[in-house]
């Protein structure tokens, strides 16, 4: 634990994250749905204006973490600093593009319609919708390629069309910190391209990106950071001091195949089994 | 006679705010599917009216006084929205099960409550019983007043609180993210709700009050695919329905006027369900024939420049209705013509498909859409004269020999 501690921790020392505050910070986090907890005592610093892929098996608890640490559920214990202050102040400054939409497929609304609701932090209850914010909507659609289907009912795109259309929701909230629930996730290689641009070009604004993230054979490609987790947190830092063998290893339980990992490695030689554990029965 | 005008027009403009309070509210219950919930408020402010008129004779008034009687109206339907609540969320009955109860429980307390005050004496009675059905024949005027003003209030509420209901009911999770609170934002739909059922009671009655949340809303929802003008046109029409069903019941003082109101609101409902542009039963069968006479009639021209037998007997109909075949199945020189325009075309588009700079257009491929009617004129010849060079491939020029004119 005090070497995954350890290897958590991107920036040079203390100081500098006194400084400038982190675009997050997670201490100490424990979230569960019933008595077994989904993450457990998760610390998480993220560095900001980079991208940092949160990686991990499917039921890691990677969703959870996000969900918590931007109060959709709620948690068992822990703090969640965002830009140095409590969430509630700093909402405007944080997108969420979530897994799977939990939304209503058949309500009333429009692609164009769905963007605009990106904008309800700076309309407030009352304020008036005015050309400019809609051009703004717009352009969001724009930028991940959706300009066409504006005026598409939501349900009557695409899975694919759909993820877009919430990725140009978190855009025009001109967000600075982007929380992203695999955004990759059933899109073809033409739109991953056009995305993996977006977030690239919001990483170039000094914007930061964290997103979730399962193929690894792209992480090095797209990310700067890394954090890997199973439960709780496997290990943290840049790709090229945190993405490792052993820390892939120990957050997927030998579940990886080893073409990919020598794939991804390379230099290392053939890779070591897992220790198997001690079964019940054994 | 001036004075009946008078309060006929008065009753009718509360009714009409009433109409749009209500529209516009069953526009949000309905977007967050909650509609039915409204009906166990409503029938649970019956035992409400009955106890707030015994506790007003009991404390020496006429029992009569309609804030009084809706104040009580108020909070007997909050005790049974909370008992739903509670039964939702603590017990494993659904929403439908404890609505179903409460309903049931609640309206059969207030009969009971109305017949020990029928047995009181009939000097007594204050006609409770045109809370059940509506009624606005001897309607005093300052009722109207407060009616009128109780939906203008309320619609007012409902303008502050429209986009928090939008995003909650669209997408709760992400509404959160926005920092707003789902279960807060419900409960002030909730007491939108209560507000619309309560002071439709005198109006419209306690068993009618959801059809006049409901219908509006639905017809609305045929007309638009944007929730902010579902509510917009569901105010409109539940405005619509109160005013000219307060108006209609003036005229027959006979008739309830709840019933009337929601015929009105039914009429509206239907006439949306047929006639509304897209979404309504006519305009979706019409777009239905006329696409498919589309698809049959490409498929026909295409099957006859490649030589090939017409085999679905619609697109046969249609190319003789044309005059593309004979009778005989003999293709005519029309059909010689705009085969061949068909099939070029389609050679068209299967080279810009085919091509990587193509793929701006090629993705507004349809099957249906001829490509002149995308780009310019010098756009097509630019196409036409790249597909000449690239040579059409062979397979593509032998398959058509009677095509080229
Ligand atoms: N709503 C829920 N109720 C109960 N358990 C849940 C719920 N959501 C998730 N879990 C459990 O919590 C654990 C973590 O789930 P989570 O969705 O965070 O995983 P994940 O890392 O995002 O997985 P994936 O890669 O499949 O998206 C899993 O074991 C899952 O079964
Ligand atoms: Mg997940």
């Amino acid at each position: 634990m005090t070497q995954a501690a350890a290897m958590m921790s991107p920036l040079p020392s203390e100081q500098a994250s006194a400084a400038v505050p982190l675009p997050l910070k997670v201490r100490g986090m424990t979230v569960s749905y019933g008595a077994t907890p989904a993450v457990f005592s998760a610390d998480m610093d993220i560095a900001p204006g980079a991208m940092t892929a949160i990686i991990g098996p499917n039921g890691a608890g990677k969703s959870t973490l996000l969900k918590a640490t931007l109060g959709i559920i709620p948690r068992l214990s822990g703090q969640v600093e965002v830009f140095g202050q409590p969430l509630d102040r700093v909402r405007a400054r944080i997108a969420y593009v979530p897994q799977r939409a939990s939304v209503d497929w058949d309500f009333p609304t429009r692609a164009l319609d769905v963007v605009e609701m990106g904008l309800y932090r700076q309309l407030g209850l009352l304020g008036r919708l005015t050309r400019q914010h809609r051009s703004l909507a717009r352009d969001c659609l724009d930028r991940v390629g959706m300009a066409d289907f504006a005026g598409r009912q939501i349900g009557q795109l695409s899975g694919g069309q759909q993820q877009r259309v919430f990725l140009a929701r978190a855009l025009a909230q001109g967000a600075d910190l982007y929380m992203l629930d695999e955004p990759f996730a059933g899109v073809d290689a033409a739109t991953e391209k056009a995305i993996i641009d977006v977030l690239k070009s919001l990483k170039d604004e000094g914007r930061t990106i964290l997103a979730v993230h399962h193929d690894l054979s792209t992480v090095p490609d797209y990310f700067d950071n890394v954090f890997i987790i199973n439960r709780s947190p496997v290990a943290a830092g840049p790709v090229a001091t945190a993405f490792t063998e052993t820390a892939l290893q120990s957050a997927y339980g030998g579940r990886l195949a080893t073409g990919l990992l020598d794939q991804l490695f390379p230099s290392a030689g053939p890779a070591p089994m897992p220790q198997p554990f001690p079964t019940l029965d054994a | 006679m001036m004075d009946l005008g008078y309060n006929t027009l008065l009753v009718a403009t509360g009714a009409g705010l009433l109409g749009i309070a209500a529209g516009v509210t069953g526009a949000f219950l309905y977007l967050r599917k909650r509609s039915l919930v409204s009906d166990a408020i409503s029938h649970a402010t019956l035992p409400g009216v009955a106890l707030a008129f015994i506790f007003m004779v009991a404390l020496g008034g006429e029992g009569r006084n309609l804030v009084g009687l809706l104040g009580g109206a108020a909070l007997s339907s909050l005790a049974g929205l909370a008992v739903v609540q509670w039964l939702t969320r603590r017990t494993r009955l659904g929403e439908d099960a404890a609505i179903g109860a409460v309903l049931s429980v609640f309206f059969g307390f207030g009969i009971v409550l109305l017949t020990v005050i029928q047995t009181l004496g009939a000097g007594r009675q204050a006609g409770l019983e045109t809370f059940l059905l509506g009624s606005t024949a001897g309607m005093l005027r300052a009722d109207a007043i407060v009616i009128a003003v109780g939906g203008a209030l309320t619609l007012l509420a409902c303008l502050l609180l429209r986009r928090p209901m939008t995003m909650v009911s669209f997408d709760a999770e992400y509404a959160a993210t926005q920092g707003l609170v789902p279960a807060r934002v419900d409960m002030g739909m909730m007491a939108l709700a209560l507000a619309v059922t309560t002071i439709g009671l005198k109006i419209v009655g306690l068993i009618l009050i959801v059809a006049l949340l409901i219908l509006p809303a639905v017809a609305a929802r045929f007309w638009t695919e944007r929730a902010e003008v579902v509510a917009l046109l569901a105010g409109v029409m539940g405005g619509l329905a109160g005013a000219s069903g307060a108006v209609l019941s003036a005229l027959a003082p006979d008739l309830p006027t709840g019933p009337i109101i929601v015929l009105v609101a039914a009429a509206l409902f239907t006439l949306s369900l047929v006639f509304a542009p897209e979404r309504g039963v006519l305009a979706g069968a019409i777009a239905y024939m006329r696409f498919r006479r589309q698809v049959h009639m490409r498929q026909g021209l295409l099957a006859l420049a490649h030589g090939h037998r017409v085999h679905e007997s619609y697109s046969r109909r249609l190319l003789g209705r044309a005059g593309l075949i004979r009778a005989d199945g003999v293709v005519t020189d029309q059909g010689r013509r705009l085969a061949a325009w068909a099939a070029r075309d389609e050679r068209r588009w299967s080279y810009l498909r085919s091509r990587p700079e193509g793929a701006a257009l090629a993705a507004r491929y349809d099957g249906l859409t001829p490509i002149e009617d995308l780009v310019t004129p010098d756009q097509l010849r630019a196409l036409d004269d790249a597909i000449a060079s690239d040579g059409a491939g062979p397979q593509a020029r032998g398959r058509v020999p009677e095509g080229r004119s």
